[in-house]
Order: C-alpha cells, then structure tokens, then sequence
C-alpha cells in the first residue's frame, strides 16, 4: 500500500491535485450525460428547480437588465450625436445586448444568485450525511441532486436571458422616447433590423453553455465539499468563482467560432 | 433459541458474516482484521471508543465504503460486489440509522418518510403512503410531529424520526449508529425501548453502535467490543465485562461511575 509521504508526484503537490479535480470535474460532467438520459427522470422536481431559480433571480435581473439598457443608451449617445447618427441607437443597442450584453449580464447573475445556492445546499446536504442517507435508501443521489438541477439551469438561463433582453431594450427605449419621441413599435423594429438569425442563435448558444456551466460547477463543488460547516461556505464561494472564470473563457470561445461562421 | 421477549434468535442463519475485514484511509489503519456474525433475529451491541472505526464498520456493511480486504457478505451477497440494481435491491432490505440522524432539512416530516417510499415503491396511492408513514410515525410516538421542519425538533425527536424513516422500508436488517448518544437517560430509554420494540414486531436484526453500557445491556442480546480494529471480545453483556482486559474494564468503569 502506498503511503501518502513517500507518493512520487507526477509534477509538483498543487499541480498534481489541480490535474486530479479536472479530470474528476471531466468525470462528473460525464457522469451527468450517462444519467441524464436514462430514467427515472424526476420532471416534476426539474419543474420546481426551474421555478426556484427563476424566481430567485427575476427581480435582480429586471433591475439590471433595465439599468444596463437605459444607461447604455444614454452613454452612447453622445458619441453618434458628434457623427449626426443618433438614428441608429437603437440598432447599435440591439446589436449590443442581444449579442453580448443579455446573455453575459444574465449569467453573471445567476453565477453569484443560483450557483452559490446550487453549492451551498448541496454542500450542507453532502456534510450532514443527507446524501448518504439517499444512497442507503436505494434512492440515486447524483441523479435527484445533480441531473435535476443541471437541467433546470440549463433550460432556465437561456430563457432568463432572452427575458433580459427583452428588460434591457425597454430600458433603452425609455431613453430614446424621452430624447426622440420615437414610437415603441419602431424602435424595436429599429433594434431588431441589424440583428441577424446566426446572433440570435449564437446567443441562445451561450445562454444554454453558461446556464449547463453554472449547474455543473455548483453541483460539483457541493457534492464534493469536505470539512463540515466550513465545506458548504467553500463550495458556494468556489462555485461562483469558477463559473464565473468559465462563463467569461466560453464567452470569447464561442464568440471566436461564431466570428468564423460569419465570414463563411 | 427463545429469549425472555417474544423474538426468536435463529443461530442456524447469518445474515451479515464478515471474515478479516480491513479497511485504511491513507495511512491510518482503521479496521484490521474484523470477524464478525449477525444471526437472523439477533441485535447485538457494538461497543468501542471514539474513533475505533464503529460507523466505518457498518458503512462498509451498507456499501457507502470499500473494504480494502476480507469478505462481508449480507443477506448472502457480497456488497462491495454489487453494483446498480443488485445493490439498491439488497439496500432496501438493510436499513441505516445515522449518527446524525441525517433528515432531509428541505422536506418537513412527513416528506422525510414519505420521500423513500415514494421513490421506491412507484404504486403505492396518496392512502397507502400516508397510512405507512403514521405506522412508521406512531411505531416511534411522534405522529403528531408529522407537519413539522426537521430544524424544529429536539435532538432526541430527530433521533426518533430517523429511525422511523428507517422502519417505512420494512427493513430485515437494521444498523443503528448511536441511537442514544447525545440523549437524556429517560429518552435514551424510550429509545431502547424502541429498539426492542421494533425487533419484536418486525422480526429484525440490528446492530446497534453505542458507546452507553446501559443502552448496550438494554438492547443487545450478544455485545462486541470494537478495540484497536478487531472484535476482542463478543458475547453476552456479562461475559464481556467479566473480563479482566485492562480496556474493557476501564471502559466499564467510566460509563458506571462517572
Ligand atoms: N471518509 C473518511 N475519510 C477519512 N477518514 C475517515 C473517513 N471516515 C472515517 N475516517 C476515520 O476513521 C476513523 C474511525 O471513524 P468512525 O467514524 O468509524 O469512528 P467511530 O468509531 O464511529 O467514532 P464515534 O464513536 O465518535 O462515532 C476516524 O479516525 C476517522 O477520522
Ligand atoms: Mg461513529
């Protein structure tokens, strides 16, 4: 039997155990597919996870969506009024929240506001044996938790985004009606003329991408969290650096790939 | 064999058998070389002190952990063989009251019970299942807790709900990790009782974990005592403390004297 003084590692102590929690996230991110597909499927409880975490983050997200819109209008503004062009604000906004803004901003607010909730209850759940008690009652806990929870997420986001957008172009509208009188219905005509099909795609892409990373990095972090009380308040705060590190490198990967279709 | 109590002790059938059991977590050596039998009808107490691997012994009897070595076999099956089905199937004859009493804190009572139940046994009607969880509650005297949070129940009425969240399986085996620690001395007899109560009318065996003589005594027909990774003694509460094992006997000594 080895002991753990004498283990050669491969490169250095933190660099080994840094190789170790990647490929043990690759196997719990695999894990989920095999489970995911397979029943019982537990729909109600993927329903009320959804709900919870459309509720839990709907308010927070039409404040900022709001603000976002109508504070970027109005910061952007003055740079098209040195060019005469203030009739194209809403298309320039349309462009920047749809592509960009809404599914970012949405993300980053589901990362602190569901992902830490995700890494909490499930690390309070691992520490205080609930998990165990699942697995000796024939009952999989990996599937009840964890696939559950990953699919709301992922279902969940892509939908809380397109309901930011939809904040943050009335946020936006608010300002040009007030400077330009210009009518609903045609600002948002405005908005959507220069947003093509592959944008709209690309952006329900990323949505779903942040919303699975945020429910496998909460899951992950709560389901292996160790050392009691101070676990669970570990795997939250982890839970919300990671994906939000993840949500910002899988925004520049896809919008690299997205760039070379675009030019196809 | 017939006890004093109606339950009967069948020394013809093991159901739980393990033979040199060891178990390690990187260099501490936990278990080392455990023989140990349980008789259909039988609870036997499982003494030692803190730390000697008492809850990791019956983990590795449910699945949770790996034996590094030796055999355990349950109800005939050697667990840390099983896999998927096979192993959820022998689960559901096994139950496991933990230490913490590990209730679900998102659920009130009657969900706690109810949840396994439901998961397991897909037809049951909305009348079966309440019927079953007031049985399971009334079995340990606390139906009246049924709409209560976990977070508001005393220690000892976690305990209970734990161990009744055991019984709505109808478990033939049941491992019982410190059912009484942490209790006053009239709670930790009722629950006891209940433990006695429950091989009674169920016709189950257990294990029970304790570090409490009394508890022992109370609910063990045979008592093993768990020193250094190995049973060093098994047999009836009498002969165990007849011993003139310097442990053993301070063991005895702080539970009676202090
Ligand atoms: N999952 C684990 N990983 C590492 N070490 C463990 C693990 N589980 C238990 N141990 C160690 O094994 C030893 C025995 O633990 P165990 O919980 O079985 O003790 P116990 O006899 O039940 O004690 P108590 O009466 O206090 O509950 C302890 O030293 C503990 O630190
Ligand atoms: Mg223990």
């Amino acid at each position: 039997m080895s002991k753990p003084g004498s283990r050669p590692y491969l490169f250095t102590r933190t660099i080994d155990s840094f190789l170790t929690g990647l490929s043990d996230a690759f196997a719990f991110t695999v894990r989920f597919f095999k489970e995911a597909f397979l029943p019982p499927f537990h729909v109600r409880e993927i329903i009320n996870q959804s709900f919870e975490i459309g509720l839990k983050s709907l308010s927070l997200i039409t404040v900022t969506g709001f603000i976002i819109g109508l504070v970027f209008t109005k910061q952007s503004r003055p740079s098209l009024e040195d060019f005469g062009a203030t009739s194209w604000l809403p298309s320039l906004i349309g462009i920047a929240i749809i592509r960009a803004l809404g599914p970012l901003v949405t993300a980053l607010i589901c990362a602190g506001k569901v992902g830490s909730s995700i890494g909490a209850e499930i690390g309070s759940m691992k520490v205080t044996e609930q998990i165990e008690a699942m697995e000796v009652s024939a009952i999989n806990p990996f599937k009840y938790l964890v696939t559950t929870r990953v699919l709301a997420t992922t279902l969940t986001i892509p939908i809380l985004s397109l309901y930011c957008v939809c904040v943050g172009l009335y946020g936006s509208y608010i300002n040009v009606h007030f400077e330009e009188a210009t009518g609903i219905i045609s600002f948002y005509q405005n908005a959507f003329s220069s947003v093509s099909f592959l944008d709209i795609y690309t952006s329900v892409i990323k949505s779903v991408v942040f919303g699975f990373t945020i429910g496998v990095v909460g899951c992950y972090k709560g389901y292996n969290a160790t050392q009691g009380t101070r676990g669970v308040g570990m795997a939250a705060n982890k839970a919300v650096i990671v994906s939000m590190f993840l949500i910002f490198l899988e925004e520049m990967v896809i919008v690299q790939v997205m760039n070379w279709f675009r030019h196809f | 064999m017939i006890k004093e109590g109606s339950h009967q002790i069948n020394r013809e059938e093991s159901v739980i058998s393990i033979t040199g059991l060891e178990k390690s977590f990187d260099e501490l050596e936990v278990l080392k070389g455990v023989d140990f039998t349980l008789y259909r009808g039988e609870n036997v107490a499982v003494l030692g002190k803190s730390g000697t691997g008492k809850s990791v012994l019956i983990k590795i009897i449910v699945g949770l952990l790996k034996p590094d070595a030796g055999e355990v076999l349950v109800l005939g099956r050697q667990v840390d063989k099983l896999k998927g089905r096979e192993l959820d199937a022998l689960r559901l004859r096994v139950g496991f009251s933990f230490q913490s009493s590990a209730l679900y804190d998102s659920m009130d009572v009657y969900q706690n019970l109810a949840f396994p139940l439901t998961m397991n046994k897909k037809n049951l009607t909305k009348a079966e299942v309440d019927h079953e969880v007031k049985e399971a509650l009334d079995a340990v005297g606390l139906a009246s807790k049924i709409n209560e949070m976990p977070s508001d129940l005393s220690g000892g009425q976690r305990k209970r709900i734990g161990i009744a969240r055991t019984l709505i399986l109808k478990p033939e085996i049941i491992l019982y990790d410190e059912p009484t620690s942490g209790l006053d001395p009239v709670t930790s007899g009722e629950i006891n009782d209940l433990i006695r109560e429950v091989q009674e009318r169920y016709n189950t065996s257990s294990v029970v974990i304790t570090h409490d003589l009394t508890c022992a005594k109370h609910t063990g027909d045979r008592v093993a005592m768990l020193l250094e990774g190995r049973f060093s003694k098994v047999g009836s509460f009498e002969s165990v403390f007849a011993s003139e094992d310097e442990q053993i006997k301070s063991f005895y000594n702080y539970n009676f004297t202090t």
